[in-house]
């Protein structure tokens, strides 16, 4: 990359390691950050509210400090192995989900500049890290010695490679339209396109992709095991799947990764449909003045994006496993092959 | 003899085939899975033993007695008096209901009849003891199928109920009210107007659970052709209350056996459905809820004046004589076989409590279904433990 | 059925509860019903009790106890299975020894009992009779057309063998309940699949509610029965003579109505 993304900020000259742990760092802590709004906001806040509760009052103004309480609880806590785990992947299996959720980070543009790496197969390489949780999760289901756990990992294991697909061909739709992987290139291509000669907001998928994006969204819910898809936790069934064994810190990184993770897929969701950092070109706002607005922008959508997740989360009823994969063998993928048609004949025809 | 359902024949199949395949092809056995005694959908301490192959479950054995109280054996060195207070623990969520068809049967053999006021003031009670118990179940069975938030609706309402419940008794869960003979008080002062209120709550509950679950396709999916019991295999298991009326079986009670209680004097209405899923029970009880408040609302508006309690001797003695007495209870029939010898104590008491029944058919219903069904049908059979227990 | 011919005399009475209520049974009706039970099993019926109005027994010998079920069930059509318990009708070798103290008090009062050690009684059945120790017994009954409600308990003396035959095969669903008999009772019932403890646990000792069972916890400590009459901790000067004459008028006034 020949421009620093700290350039408008700071006129310096940075070594690239140095710029790299600036960015992996500002990186990490705006996902910290974001996770932790969400959760203060949708798990304390709009569920107690959904649910006629105050949620948290004690700790700060309405509770907002309840988070760092939450997370002292949770580093106070005894680690506990059980004595017939697998302690080396027992131990592992949290990193590596917590490391495939920071890793989709690393490519989701906040700005023109601010993306910790601008790969050009931006969102192959988003679907590809995504998957890599599944293998934590096995991990984990397996090495806890717990028939529990382990019903958990292998029905979070069928469950999420049964929507890695539909999620990779709802992406397709965009990918064919843009004509591009890159995430940059796609929100360009939202901020200047136009609506039959309108370019009053641009172009974003969502209109053009609708279906893809109820797909997409689907799918996110079903990756992020969230209600009405979250047998591989099922509380009533399973007690708490496949971290039903982990306590203390090693459950507090689940924890975070689960809703970072929800971040993610809600920034990567709002990049490729609801047009990413950027303003439509027309309301002619400067590039300049988008290094400071385009993260306020997508953070916006991406929490709105979250709070739909949520708010699917505490409404429905589960699935069952079975009922699971019929939607997503018999109903999600042959919609999603039928709009990746359909968008290629019209992208060939116009 | 029993009705075999297909999903049973290839549940048989299956396992007959997966114990042929452990010898010859792969080394592979089924599971079994313990769930309980302490687990979030059990309702208590019940322990359910499943050998599963895969998902499926081969067979499935529930394992009862994590709280054996012994009623039977204690109340036969209890006074009458006295064992109103253990009763009330059977079925802790209906309590009242627990109460009355013990003294209903010691009043019938000492031949004493309680005052009209002090029967429709049971009658209300027992109600709303159903009323309360209900409503936990409505939400209850989102939580079993994964949807969290109906039950804090449920807890929430809930309360409205048990509040009349502990401004009439004293006793939010454990009343220990009524009294051979009578009740222990009248009602207080503007009891009936603040109940009533409370009942247009309940409505606009389940209107908001019918909303919100009952014409959820997810919750049909999960609940429609789950848990299917035929109407013969009912009788045989001596299923009752609304897992009856919900495999078709029109019987009630309320409706057909009445002994001692105001039911007869009101207009309501026996709801049954044909299906026996977990679908029907889940909307005989929603339906039942609501008729309950028809009845709670007629029994305000009627309510006779009067005594609330009959002359009884000061030492309670039930005359020698045996009598068995039930009631339509909120998890169905719970009847006491009443032995009296003419002594203080009785000389046997057996318990028939609803869910012993209503849970004794888990073994044949729970051969051939998913894990995640076992939860499905045993919230929707409904059972508390200490009702199995005793 | 039964209810026509008697419809003239209890008119009153009966017609203006019919819509509502199941027809008040009458005497004739639960006759009909044993005369039923009698065609099905013949000498088998060794005695019977009616509580008119209300309910109906039958004694039936041990050795048809099996049939019994079958009589019930399809030729009476009672194919509702209440419960299925034991009776134990030795009378309490321990008197009363495991009442409250306080109950002691009543009885004595009552004069259900000396006070001092009573005499074992004489073993005494209740209705339908009976001639052993034990006694089975089962409710059933025949639902599901409104007004045609009605139950029976049989019953059947179980004899030395402590043995007898099992309902499984007619009714399902007194599997749990003949386990839980026979882990209290110990009753074997010949012929059920599996006769494991359903409450206890596997390697418990002695059936809990015979009445030779006793309750240790009551022998090591008497249960103190109602506690709220021990004397207020705080007493006036004239304290204890006005208090026993408090409870002593209580009683008194109560006891006058």
């Amino acid at each position: 990359m020949t421009l620093s993304f700290m350039d408008p900020l700071l006129a310096l000259e940075l070594a690239y390691w140095q710029e790299t742990s600036l960015k992996v760092l500002l990186g990490l802590a705006a996902a910290l950050g974001l996770t932790g709004a969400v959760v203060y906001l949708y798990l304390f806040k709009f569920v107690s509210f959904m649910q006629s509760r105050l949620g948290p009052m004690e700790a700060g103004p309405y509770g907002s400090l309840q988070l760092l309480a939450e997370v002292g609880k949770w580093l106070q806590k005894e680690d506990i192995t059980p004595s017939r785990a697998d302690k080396l992947v027992f131990g592992i299996a949290p990193a590596v989900v917590l490391t495939s959720t920071f890793l989709i980070f690393v490519v989701i543009p906040a700005g023109p500049n601010a993306v910790i790496a601008d790969l050009a197969t931006g969102i192959y390489y988003v679907l590809a890290v995504s998957s890599l949780s599944v293998i934590g999760i096995l991990m984990a289901g397996w090495a806890s010695a717990n028939k529990y756990a382990l019903i958990g990992g292998l029905r979070a294991a069928g469950q999420l490679i049964a929507y890695e697909l539909p999620m990779v061909l709802a992406v397709v739709g965009v990918v064919i339209t843009v004509g591009s992987l890159n995430l940059q290139d796609i929100v360009a291509a939202q901020a200047s396109g136009e609506i039959f000669g309108w370019d009053g907001i641009g172009n974003p998928f969502v209109i053009t992709q609708f279906i893809g994006f109820m797909i997409f969204l689907i799918a996110v819910q079903a990756e992020l095991t969230q209600t009405p898809f979250d047998m591989p936790i099922a509380e009533s069934e399973l007690v708490a799947g496949y971290h039903v064994e982990y306590t203390g810190i090693r459950f507090l990184v689940y924890f975070i990764s689960e809703f970072a993770t929800a971040v993610a897929f809600a920034a990567v969701a709002s990049t490729l449909f609801l047009g990413g950092w950027a303003v439509p070109e027309s309301w002619g706002i400067s590039r300049d003045a988008m290094h400071w607005v385009g993260p306020v922008v997508i953070s916006t959508k991406a929490v709105i994006l979250v709070g739909v997740v949520f708010w699917v989360r505490f409404t429905f009823p589960r699935f069952r496993e079975d009922q699971l994969q019929k939607l997503a063998w018999k109903g999600l993928i042959p919609l999603a092959l039928a709009n990746i048609a359909v968008t290629a004949a019209l992208k060939v025809a116009f | 003899m029993t009705a075999v359902t297909d999903r049973q024949k290839l549940s048989y199949i299956a396992s007959q085939a997966a114990d042929a395949r452990v010898n010859v092809e792969l080394e592979t056995e089924g599971m079994t899975l313990n769930i309980g005694p302490q687990h979030p959908a059990t309702h208590g301490t019940l322990r359910i033993v499943a050998q599963l192959d895969g998902e499926q479950v081969i067979r499935a054995e529930p394992m009862a007695g994590y709280m054996h109280r012994g009623y039977e054996k204690l109340s036969e060195v209890r006074t009458y008096p006295q064992i109103t207070t253990l009763v009330n623990r059977i079925d802790w969520l209906g309590s009242f209901a627990n109460e009355v068809p013990f003294i209903l049967a010691a009043e019938h053999l000492m031949e004493v009849e309680a005052p009209p006021r002090a029967t429709w003031i049971r009658t209300l009670l027992f109600e709303m003891s159903r009323v309360a118990h209900m409503i936990l179940f409505l939400g209850d069975m989102g939580v079993q199928l994964g949807a969290v938030t109906p039950v804090f609706f449920a807890f929430r309402d809930r309360e409205f109920v048990l509040d009349q419940i502990e401004k009439a008794t004293g006793g939010r869960f454990h009343p220990n009210f009524d009294r051979i003979g009578g009740l222990k008080d009248d009602l207080p002062k503007g009891w009936i107007e603040s109940t009533k209120d409370s009942m247009q709550t309940v409505l606009t509950f389940c209107d908001q659970i019918e909303d919100l679950l009952l014409g959820s396709e997810i919750f049909q999916s999960r609940t429609r052709g789950i848990g299917v019991i035929p109407k013969d295999v009912a009788m045989q298991y001596g299923l009752s209350g609304a897992n009856a009326r919900g495999s078709g079986i029109d019987w009630d009670l309320r409706r057909d056996n009445p002994v001692g209680l105001a039911y007869p004097d009101l207009d309501w209405k026996v709801w049954t459905h044909p299906d026996g899923d977990s679908f029907s029970r889940f909307w005989v009880r929603l339906q039942e809820t609501r008729e309950a408040v028809k009845m709670i609302e007629q029994l305000c508006d009627g309510m006779p004046s009067g005594p609330i309690m009959a002359k009884v001797p000061r030492i309670i003695k039930v005359p020698a004589g045996e009598a068995y007495v039930a009631t339509e209870n909120p998890l169905g029939e719970m009847g006491y076989y009443l032995v009296s010898q003419g002594g203080l104590t009785p000389f046997r008491l057996k318990i028939r409590s609803a869910s012993f029944n209503n849970v004794s058919i888990a073994p044949w219903l729970l051969r051939g279904v998913y894990v995640p069904d076992i939860i499905t049908i045993l919230g929707s059979l409904y059972f508390i433990l200490g009702d199995i227990d005793r | 059925m039964a209810d026509d011919s008697t419809a003239t005399t209890d008119a009153p009475g009966d017609g203006s509860s019919e819509e509502i209520v199941p027809a008040e049974p009458t005497d004739e009706r639960r006759e009909a019903i044993l005369a039923d039970l009698r065609a099905g099993l013949g000498d088998a019926v060794l005695d019977t009790h009616i509580d008119p109005g209300r309910d109906v027994w039958a004694r039936v010998s041990a050795e048809s106890w099996a049939e019994t079920a079958e009589v019930v069930r399809h030729r009476m059509g009672a194919k509702y299975f209440g419960f299925l318990s034991v009776i134990d009708w030795l009378p309490s070798p321990y008197g009363r020894s495991m009442d409250a103290s306080v109950d002691t008090v009543l009885a004595v009062e009552s004069g259900d009992s000396s006070g001092e050690d009573d005499e074992p009684e004489e073993m005494q059945h209740g209705v339908a009779g009976g001639e052993s120790r034990f006694q089975v017994f089962a409710r059933v009954a025949s639902i599901g057309v409104p007004g045609e409600h009605w139950g029976i308990t049989v019953k059947a003396d179980v004899g030395e063998s402590l043995s007898i035959a099992t309902w499984t095969n007619t009714f399902a669903g007194a599997d749990w309940h003949e386990r839980e008999a026979w882990e209290m009772y110990g009753i074997e019932f010949v012929g059920h699949p599996g006769l494991r403890h359903i409450y206890l646990p596997g390697d418990f000792e002695g059936n809990p509610l015979r009445k030779d069972f006793p309750l240790i916890a009551r022998m090591v400590k008497p249960w103190p029965g109602i506690v709220d009459v021990e004397a207020l901790p705080e007493v006036p000067e004239d304290g204890p003579a006005g208090e026993a004459d408090a409870t002593a008028g209580d009683a008194s006034s109560e006891d006058s109505p």
